[in-house]
């Protein structure tokens, strides 16, 4: 977008009009967003009222008390205790998850936006589908398909894998790994269609014509070309896979599958240490920032690697 | 192995490998739905095995259907006045803050831009704790329940309708505004009589995504309902999925996802037709998916 070239003074209330025009919202993020993150802080680093164990914020950084974050990185950092088993327990299954979920959506993206040709329009809705039906309704499909006497079981032993019905839902990763990979896989898909689409198929024939072999043309011009793409569905999915707890709550509920999203769920709703839940969101969210600070920065190398 | 080497060996061609994948994937996405909402139809209570074909579980049951329980009817109430008042609050307000981003240069803006792009990238949980502790610790005065969870609703859903029609202020470009200005019309009159007409099918197009993300949406709600009587239909699902003793739970489910195909079906065909005659062209389905791959990048 090109600078306007205006008369200051009306440049002047122009620049008013606009940022009147975003001040609603701005103050309703200030309000519903940037305090409530205080408000975390706050109540990480405060107390607990010792008669009725509700929490007792500290509003004052001057008198903010770390006994919450002592506990959390004394979980953290012991080997062998609850937070650290848990914690490890997350970065496993998001990274298993994440790595099934892209090589799912690679494959499915690229065929799409490369040979979709007349069925583009019925191929995108399919892939558009998931996006209207609850996260939670399509959990509530696999709890069907995994029971007992379901449809997984007798498939496996028709086919001849199982002998006898299985219990899928009593705490077994690759329930839950399956669950995270149904659930997000299609918020991967997306983008990457979205960027494999705009790839010039010229920059393709350019690489033939100079001689790579197809294997070449793609693994030298089309995938580093989409290493963007591939961090962003990357980053897009690994994010909220961080926080989740329903996925292994209701494909597993045992706690040999409790995740962080588990952990911060029962401290926050389930009573006496909330400090302890603030101050475990804080420092997911300080994670989940050096997790986004690494994919910025690989994104920017990307870029200016296809730069030149 | 073959197979994959012919994939690469003939880029122009219809590679077998990855129609039989997509087909597979596809079918791997839709087929446990169709399934879901097979059982919600069964005669008997299993919801696992096939039991003949019955209303019984969304009208004809006494006391365990859809329409005769009150936890599964009010759930999908509360579904739908979120979803509404979602869409109802954060489309104004998220088109006022897009022009106001989008034009606003100046001290301030990048911070506000970035602000509203950290809400995207903020795991619900995050969010969910968050306004739960200021419900219950500072702004006491808002209870929880509904309105705890619209405020939570149209907070993370305002960033989709800044990306939505953001991304079309830029295609469309300052000069409509210039020229209404040069005409004579006031800062608001070109704003209103010469952008908003023009972001209309961008208007539309984030209501649907709005009222799809609030259908959708359970950490927030989960973590800002009040009790049974403002749990919506994915509360209800985790609630009682893992222990529902009938297929009531599929049959709530299903409703649920008509009323969403239906209302979303309805503000797609209302987006092609103020989007034909404003004259833009194209695939619809195609732009329509760039336009939800825009929202979530």
């Amino acid at each position: 977008m090109s600078d306007t070239t205006e008369p200051v003074s009306a440049a002047q209330t122009g620049r008013r009009f606009w940022a009147g025009l975003a001040l609603p919202g701005i103050a309703w993020l200030a309000v519903f967003f940037v305090l409530p993150f205080y408000v975390i802080l706050c109540v990480a680093f405060g107390t607990v009222d010792p008669i009725f164990q509700t929490p007792a914020p500290e509003w004052s950084p001057l008198r903010w008390n770390t006994s919450a974050f002592e506990f959390v990185f004394e979980g953290l950092f012991t080997s062998g205790a609850a937070f650290q088993t848990v914690f490890l327990r997350t970065l496993a299954y998001v990274t298993i998850a994440t790595v099934i979920s892209l090589l799912i959506a690679y494959p499915v993206a690229y065929y799409v936006a490369r040979y979709g040709g007349r069925w583009k329009g019925l191929l995108l809705a399919g892939l558009i589908a998931p996006f209207f039906i609850s996260y939670l309704m399509r959990m509530l499909a696999w709890i069907n398909l995994l029971q007992d006497d379901g449809w997984v079981n007798d498939v496996l032993i028709w086919v001849g894998i199982l002998d006898a019905p299985r219990n899928w839902l009593d705490g077994r990763a690759s329930s839950v790994i399956l669950g995270l990979v149904y659930g997000y896989v299609p918020f991967m898909i997306l983008p990457l269609y979205a960027f494999l689409d705009r790839i010039d198929t010229s920059l393709l024939e350019a690489a033939r014509d100079l001689g790579a072999s197809p294997f070449q043309a793609f693994s030298m011009v089309t995938l580093p070309l989409s290493m963007p793409a591939i961090l962003a569905g990357v980053v897009i999915i690994a994010l909220p896979m961080f926080g989740d707890y329903y996925t292994p709550d209701l494909l597993s509920g045992a706690p040999q599958t409790s995740l962080i999203g588990n952990q911060v769920n029962l401290y926050i709703r389930g009573g006496q240490q909330i400090p302890v839940g603030a101050a475990l969101v804080v420092v997911l969210m300080l994670f989940l920032t050096v997790l986004m600070g690494y994919y910025l920065y690989a994104t920017a190398r990307a870029q200016r690697r296809l730069g030149g | 192995m073959r197979r994959f080497r012919e994939w690469f060996a003939n880029p122009w061609g219809r590679p077998r490998f990855l129609v039989a994948f997509t087909a597979l994937y596809l079918a791997w996405s839709i087929v446990p739905i169709l399934v879901a909402i097979r059982f919600s139809f069964n005669e008997g209570r299993s919801r696992s095995t096939s039991q003949g074909w019955s209303l019984r579980w969304y009208t004809g049951d006494p006391d365990l259907s859809v329409l005769s329980d009150p936890t599964m009817y009010t759930a999908l109430l509360q579904s739908l006045r979120l979803a509404a008042i979602a869409v109802l609050v954060t489309v104004p307000l998220g088109v006022a803050l897009a022009i106001g981003l989008t034009r606003w240069r100046g001290r301030g803006s990048g911070t506000a831009r970035g602000v509203s792009l950290a809400t995207l990238v903020t795991p619900e949980i995050v969010m969910g704790t968050a306004l739960l502790l200021v419900f219950v610790n500072l702004l006491t005065f808002i209870q929880l329940g509904t309105i705890a969870q619209a405020i939570g609703h149209i907070t993370f859903s305002l960033v989709f309708v800044v990306i939505i029609v953001r991304g079309r202020l830029l295609a469309i470009g300052p000069q409509y505004e210039e020229a209404a200005r040069d005409l004579g019309a006031s800062q608001l009159q070109a704003v209103r009589l010469a952008l908003l007409p023009m972001l209309v099918p961008a208007i539309v197009a984030s209501g649907i995504i709005v009222f799809a993300i609030s259908m959708d949406d359970f950490v927030i709600s989960n973590f800002l309902s009040s009790g049974t009587s403002t749990d919506t239909v994915p509360v209800r699902i985790y609630a009682t999925g893992r222990t529902a003793p009938t297929p009531a739970l599929n049959a709530l489910a299903t409703v649920t996802l008509a009323f969403t195909i239906v209302i979303a079906l309805v503000g797609f065909l209302l987006w092609r037709v103020v989007r034909a005659t404003r004259g833009q062209t194209g695939s619809t389905a195609r732009e329509f998916a760039a336009l939800d791959a825009e929202t979530i990048r």
